[in-house]
C-alpha cells in the first residue's frame, strides 16, 4: 500500500445541508498533502470523520490499507483549528494525560515528553500552569501533545494561524523533520500559499465536493498556459516604438516601463513550444533581464477551476 | 474502559484541587456550625434574660398567686395611684404594670384587669398572666359549686387512645410524621446533590469548550466515554465533599457545644411537640427514647439500598441532562433558560412530597409522582419509610417506578449524549431549542 489514508465516496449530511458529496482521495505515505479550500468547504468535517469524531453517512475510509476503527486513533495525531488546553492545569500534567488518552504508557509519555521539552527549551515549564502561558508558548505544547505518540498520520487544521513567524519556521521545521522521518502529514488550510511550498499533493475542496486533486507538480504542470514574463533593458526613448512592435508581433497581455531602471516588463501569451523564438527575437532588441514562464500558484489554480466548473455546472 | 479511568481521574482532581472546592468543603462546615452555634448560644441569652413586671393589686382577691419564675419576677406596688404606678414602670425600666382593680367579686376584677406594657406584650408572659387568672376563677367557680381543688383533681380525665397495627405492633402517633421527615431529608440529599454536582458537570463540559481542549480530546476518546467519565469523577469529587462536610460538622458540632456548654437537646426542644403522646410516657427522656426505637424499627436497609437505586439513576439522568446543556451553550450565562426546565421537576418533588406525600403517603398524588420519572427519586424514598407492601409502598407501584426510570435514565441518556456530541463542537452562537432538537437527527 502506497496510501496512508483512502477515502472512497464519503457523504455527509447535517439535516439538509450536505458538508460533503461523493469525496474520494488518496493520501499517499511519507508526504506532505494539502486539504485546500475556502471556509465552510467541508475540510474539517473530512478531516473529523477521519479522527472519527463523526462518522461518514455513505463511502468508507481505509487507514493504512485497513478499515478505519477506533484503535487508529492512537496511529493519528491531530492539531484541531480550534485548539486549547486545560487553563488550570499544570502543563506537564496535562501533556501527559493527554499522551495517555492517545494509549501512551505513563512512563514512556514522560520520558518522550521530557525529550521534546527539552528540544523546544520549554524543560522549566512543566509545573506552570496553562494560564501562565503566552498563546506562541502554548502553541509550542499543542504541537508536542500532537506529534508526541509518534503517529502514522499527522492532521493539522490551520497549522500556522496564530503563530508568530519565529514559532511557524521552528513548527515548520519539525514538521519537515518529521516528514523525513517516515510520518504522513495532512495540512488543511484556507490559505493556500500558506502551506503551498510545503505540499507534494494537494486537493482542492469546494462546497463539499473535491473538484481537483493530484501531485502539485503535475497539477501546475497542467495548468500552466505558456504566459511569460520578461524584462527587457531599452533606452527610454525608445521604449514606445519597442512596446509598439512587440505588440504587432505577440499577444502581450500586460506591459509596463520602469523609467528608473531603463527596463520593460511584460508578460506575454505565446504558442506552445516557441518560448525560443520570441527570446531570440528580444535579444536582438535589447538586454534581457529576465524571462521566465509564470507558474499559476494553487490559489490561482483554485480560482481558475472553480469558474470552469461553474461553466459546467 | 483504560480511558475512562483516566478520564474520572482526572475529573476528580481538577474538581478536588480546585481552590474554590476546597475553600467551600471545609469552610462550609465551620459556616454551618457556626450559625447552629450562635442560634442556639442566642437562644440561651433570650432565655436568661428576666422580665420584671410591676404589680398593682387593689383587689382582695389576689395576695401571692403571682410566682416569680425563671424568665420572669413580679414586683408589688402598694398605696400608689394607677398613673403614679405606670410612671414608675417606665422609670424603673420594667417590661409591664398588671393593674388589678378593686371590685367587689372576682369575675368584675378580672375583666377590669389591664396589663401595660411599651409595645405589645409578648404572648409568652401574657399567657402565664392569664393562666394565673383562670387558675383564680376555675378556683372561685369550683368553690362557688361546692367541687374541692383535690376532688377537681382527681376526675382529671386525660386519655389517649391505644393504637395497633393489624399485625399486633403498637404503634405510637408521630411516628408517621418521623417517618415523613426521614423519607424527606433523604430527598432533600438527592436534590441539593443534583443541583449542587449538576451544575459542576455542566461547567465542567462549559470550561471544555471555551478553553477550546474538547476537540483535541474527542479525537482521543469518545465524546460518551468522556461524558460518562465527567458524570462520575464529578460526583466522586462530591461524595468526597459531601463525606467531609457531614464528618467534620458532627466532629465542629460537638466540640463547639463542648467548648460553649450549651445543652444540645436546647435545638431539639420544642420540635418534639407530637400531639396526644401515650400518657404513661411521662418524662421526656423516656418519650424521646420511644422515639427513638421506632426510628431504629424503620427499614434501613430497605431504605439505603432503595436510595441508592434512586439516587443513581435520578443524578445520572439529571447530570446527562446538565452536560448536555453545558455542551449546547458557549457561557454559563446562556444556560438560564434551558436550566429552569430541569429545576422545575426537582422543586415540585420536593413541594408535592412536603405538602402532599407527608399527609397522605400513598394517595393518588404521592403514587402519581413516584411513578414520574423526573420526580420519582425524591418521591419515592418519602414514601418508602412505612415499608413495602401492606402499610407501606404496593410492591407493583416500586417496581414500575424503578422500571419507568430505568427505561427513562437510557432513554435520555442517549439523547443527551446526541446533544453532548454535537453541541461541543458548535461555537460562537446560542442555540434554541428547535436548533437542538435537529441535533437529534444528525
Amino acid at each position: 500500500m502506497n496510501s496512508i489514508l483512502v477515502t472512497k465516496e464519503v457523504t455527509k449530511q447535517y439535516g439538509n445541508y450536505t458538508a460533503l458529496n461523493k469525496v474520494s482521495l488518496e493520501i499517499p505515505k511519507n508526504s506532505i498533502y494539502g486539504l485546500l479550500g475556502p471556509n465552510g468547504a467541508g475540510k474539517t468535517t473530512l478531516i473529523r470523520i477521519i479522527n472519527q469524531i463523526t462518522h461518514p453517512d455513505q463511502g468508507e475510509v481505509f487507514f493504512d490499507g485497513e478499515k478505519l476503527k477506533p484503535h487508529h486513533v492512537s496511529n493519528i495525531g491531530y492539531l484541531p483549528e480550534e485548539r486549547g488546553l486545560y487553563k488550570s492545569m499544570k502543563v506537564g500534567e496535562q501533556a501527559l494525560y493527554l499522551a495517555q488518552l492517545k494509549g501512551m504508557e505513563g512512563s514512556e509519555a514522560k520520558k518522550r515528553l521530557k525529550m521534546w521539552f527539552d528540544r523546544f527549551e520549554i524543560g522549566d515549564w512543566w509545573n506552570k500552569k496553562v494560564q501562565e502561558l503566552s498563546k506562541g508558548m502554548a502553541q509550542k505544547v499543542q504541537f508536542i501533545v500532537t506529534v508526541l505518540h509518534q503517529p502514522k498520520l499527522l492532521i493539522f487544521d490551520e497549522p500556522f494561524s496564530g503563530f508568530d513567524p519565529i514559532n511557524a519556521n521552528i513548527i515548520k521545521d519539525e514538521i519537515l523533520r518529521l516528514k523525513e522521518n517516515g510520518t504522513s502529514i495532512i495540512f488543511s488550510t484556507h490559505r493556500m500559499e500558506s502551506v503551498e511550498e510545503l505540499c507534494e499533493h494537494i486537493a482542492l475542496i469546494h462546497k463539499s465536493e473535491k473538484i481537483l486533486d493530484g501531485k502539485l507538480s503535475d497539477i501546475k504542470k497542467a495548468y500552466k498556459n505558456n504566459v511569460f514574463e520578461a524584462s527587457l533593458l531599452v533606452n527610454n526613448a525608445d521604449s514606445k516604438d519597442v512596446l509598439s512592435g512587440l505588440k504587432n508581433k505577440y499577444n502581450i497581455t500586460t506591459s509596463n516601463f520602469d523609467t528608473s531602471e531603463n527596463q520593460l516588463n511584460f508578460t506575454v501569451q505565446l504558442q506552445s513550444n516557441s518560448s525560443n523564438e520570441i527570446v531570440s527575437h528580444l535579444n536582438a532588441i535589447g538586454n534581457i533581464i529576465n524571462f521566465q514562464e509564470t507558474i499559476p500558484s494553487a490559489n490561482e489554480i483554485f480560482i481558475k477551476t472553480v469558474q470552469s466548473k461553474g461553466v459546467h455546472e | 474502559m483504560n480511558k475512562l479511568k483516566l478520564i474520572i481521574k482526572r475529573e476528580y482532581l481538577a474538581k478536588v484541587r480546585n481552590k474554590s472546592f476546597v475553600v467551600m468543603t471545609f469552610l462550609s462546615p465551620i459556616l454551618m456550625v457556626g450559625m447552629v452555634v450562635l442560634i442556639a448560644y442566642l437562644t440561651q441569652i433570650n432565655n436568661t434574660e428576666k422580665r420584671v413586671i410591676a404589680v398593682l393589686n387593689e383587689s382582695d382577691f389576689f395576695s401571692n398567686e403571682f410566682l416569680s419564675t425563671e424568665t420572669t419576677s413580679y414586683v408589688n406596688f402598694k398605696d400608689i395611684s394607677l398613673e403614679v404606678a405606670k410612671d414608675s414602670t417606665v422609670n424603673l425600666q420594667y417590661y409591664g404594670l398588671l393593674y388589678v382593680p378593686h371590685k367587689s367579686n372576682l369575675k368584675k376584677v378580672a375583666q377590669g384587669t389591664v396589663f401595660y406594657t411599651k409595645e405589645s406584650s409578648s404572648s409568652e408572659i401574657l399567657s402565664a398572666l392569664e393562666g394565673v387568672f383562670q387558675d383564680r376563677l376555675r378556683e372561685e367557680n369550683l368553690r362557688e359549686i361546692g367541687v374541692s381543688p383535690k376532688e377537681y383533681a382527681s376526675i382529671n380525665s386525660a386519655f389517649a387512645l391505644n393504637t395497633e397495627t393489624f399485625k399486633g405492633e403498637k404503634s405510637i402517633k408521630g411516628v408517621n410524621e418521623i417517618k415523613a421527615i426521614i423519607g424527606g431529608a433523604f430527598g432533600y440529599l438527592i436534590m441539593m446533590f443534583i443541583i449542587i454536582y449538576g451544575g459542576f458537570v455542566m461547567r465542567s463540559v462549559i470550561e471544555e469548550k471555551t478553553s477550546r481542549i474538547i476537540e483535541v480530546i474527542i479525537s482521543s476518546v469518545k465524546p460518551f466515554q468522556l461524558m460518562l467519565g465527567k458524570i462520575i469523577g464529578t460526583s466522586l469529587a462530591g461524595i468526597t465533599q459531601f463525606v467531609i462536610w457531614v464528618v467534620s460538622g458532627l466532629i465542629l458540632m460537638l466540640v463547639a457545644f463542648a467548648i460553649f456548654g450549651i445543652d444540645p437537646n436546647i435545638l431539639v426542644e420544642g420540635q418534639n411537640v407530637v400531639p396526644g403522646v401515650d400518657t404513661s410516657i411521662s418524662t421526656e427522656g423516656e418519650m424521646f427514647e420511644v422515639y427513638f426505637k421506632e426510628v431504629l424499627k424503620l427499614p434501613w436497609l430497605l431504605l439505603i439500598f432503595f436510595f441508592i437505586i434512586y439516587f443513581l439513576l435520578g443524578y445520572l439522568i439529571y447530570s446527562s441532562i446538565y452536560a448536555a446543556i453545558g455542551a449546547a451553550v458557549d457561557n454559563e450565562t446562556d444556560t438560564q433558560q434551558f436550566i429552569f426546565p430541569v429545576i422545575i421537576p426537582l422543586m415540585l418533588a420536593i413541594y408535592v412530597g412536603f405538602f402532599s406525600v407527608f399527609s397522605n403517603p400513598h394517595g393518588p398524588i404521592a403514587v402519581g409522582f413516584s411513578l414520574f420519572p423526573l420526580t420519582s427519586p425524591i418521591v419515592m424514598l418519602m414514601r418508602l419509610p412505612s415499608g413495602i407492601g401492606e402499610g407501606g409502598v404496593a410492591l407493583w407501584q416500586l417496581i414500575l417506578s424503578i422500571l419507568i426510570l430505568v427505561i427513562t435514565f437510557v432513554a435520555i441518556v442517549w439523547f443527551a449524549a446526541k446533544i453532548y456530541r454535537i453541541g461541543i463542537l458548535m461555537y460562537g452562537k446560542k442555540p434554541s431549542y428547535k436548533e437542538i432538537f435537529k441535533w437529534l437527527k444528525y
